[in-house]
Parts: structure tokens; C-alpha cells; sequence
């Protein structure tokens, strides 16, 4: 069983894609890793070995910030934006887009689901 | 994120020259200002800024993670107070 950078193991697929599954790891990382690690894109998970675990394992540790610490960190931005009152920061506090993107219409992915007014035909 | 490293952040000379006067005065003094667009540097922490939006001078105690930003994002030039009450339609 395959398990790498904590609690993730995917496991008919073959690694390059398998990889992905852990937070903070897309494709071309991935494949980065892989091939820093030597070990051939192909190999479906089940079929890894020990030390091709292993590999992949330092290779993630040593660069790559994923998972729990990497949300962390997102967090700690954004939370410094915050904390120092900046523009930004004040976009965030009230869950606005923060890019300068138009509030009369649309935003509905940072506003959340429509809050009507009223009046609305039954 | 926009501009280009090689250019350089843009602080306002006047403002330098400001700061640069107040830190070897060993004071501590408001600097009025509508340099709304200068980047802040390292030096400016800990002074305060009064950074003009447009109406009034909005006072900005400069700290050190405020490095890197503009002075104008630090004074918002627009307040929102909610939506005007809609009288009930018939």
C-alpha cells in the first residue's frame, strides 16, 4: 500500500497520475518528481517498490510543500493580508472577490449561493 | 505581480526625502501625503502616514509585513453601507 505524504494512496493508477491525488501535486510536478526520483512514469502504484517509495517520498519532502503544511501557509497569507488592513486584506474579511473583478453581477463563486430580496413570484 | 521587477518599485521621491528627514530628526511626525501609489519601503516602518483617499487623510501606522505594498491600499477611497432600503413594491 502506498502511502505518501501522509494520508494518501491512490492505487490502480499509475504513479504520474496517481501523484496529483495528494494536495499540492498536479501533473507537471508530478512528473518533476518522478523523474528526479528515477522512477518511470508508468509503474502503476501497486507495483512500486519500497525504494521507489522511498524515493518519491525524500523528493517531496526536500522541495515541495504539500498538504497540511501548504494550506498552512495559504492560510498565513491570506491572514496577513488581514491582519495589516490592506485592500485585500478587506476583500477577504468580507468574502469579496479580491482582483478587482465586478460585484454588480456574477462574483457568486466568493459570494456564495444568490441571497435574493423579497420579491419573488410564487 | 504587475510590474516589472527590472524597473524597480516606484516610491515617490518627495516622500523619500520626507522620511529620510523625519528618521534623522529622531521624531516621530505624521507625513501627510497623496502618494496613494508609492510602494513602501523598509525604511518607512515604523512611521505613520496620513495617506489621502480622496476625502479625508486616513492615518497608516506602517509595520514591517506592510512592506512591499502601496500606501493606497492601506486607505480605502470607497465606503459601503450596505444597500439603500427599497420601499416595499405593491
Amino acid at each position: 500500500m502506498a502511502r505518501i505524504a501522509g494520508v494518501d494512496l491512490p492505487r490502480d493508477k499509475t504513479v504520474e497520475y496517481a501523484l496529483p491525488y495528494i494536495y499540492g501535486i498536479g501533473h507537471s510536478r508530478s512528473r518533476q518528481i518522478l523523474a528526479e526520483a528515477k522512477v518511470p512514469l508508468e509503474t502503476p502504484v501497486r507495483d512500486l517498490s519500497e525504494q521507489q517509495a522511498v524515493a518519491i517520498r525524500t523528493v517531496i519532502a526536500e522541495k515541495h510543500k504539500v498538504e497540511g503544511e501548504l494550506r498552512t501557509e495559504m492560510n498565513m497569507n491570506i491572514k496577513r493580508l488581514m491582519d495589516i488592513g490592506c485592500y485585500r486584506g478587506l476583500r477577504h474579511r468580507r468574502g469579496l472577490p479580491v482582483h478587482g473583478q465586478r460585484t454588480h453581477t456574477n462574483a457568486r463563486t466568493r459570494k456564495g449561493r444568490k441571497r435574493g430580496i423579497g420579491t419573488r413570484s410564487k | 505581480m504587475a510590474r516589472s521587477v527590472r524597473k524597480g518599485p516606484y516610491v515617490s521621491d518627495k516622500l523619500v526625502r520626507k522620511v529620510e528627514d523625519l528618521s534623522k530628526s529622531k521624531k516621530k511626525k505624521v507625513i501627510k501625503t497623496w502618494a496613494r501609489r508609492s510602494t513602501i519601503t523598509p525604511e518607512f516602518v515604523g512611521h505613520t502616514f496620513a495617506v489621502h483617499n480622496g476625502n479625508k487623510f486616513i492615518p497608516v501606522f506602517v509595520s514591517e509585513n506592510m512592506v512591499g505594498h502601496k500606501l493606497g491600499e492601506f486607505a480605502p477611497t470607497r465606503i459601503f453601507r450596505g444597500h439603500p432600503d427599497k420601499k416595499k413594491v405593491v
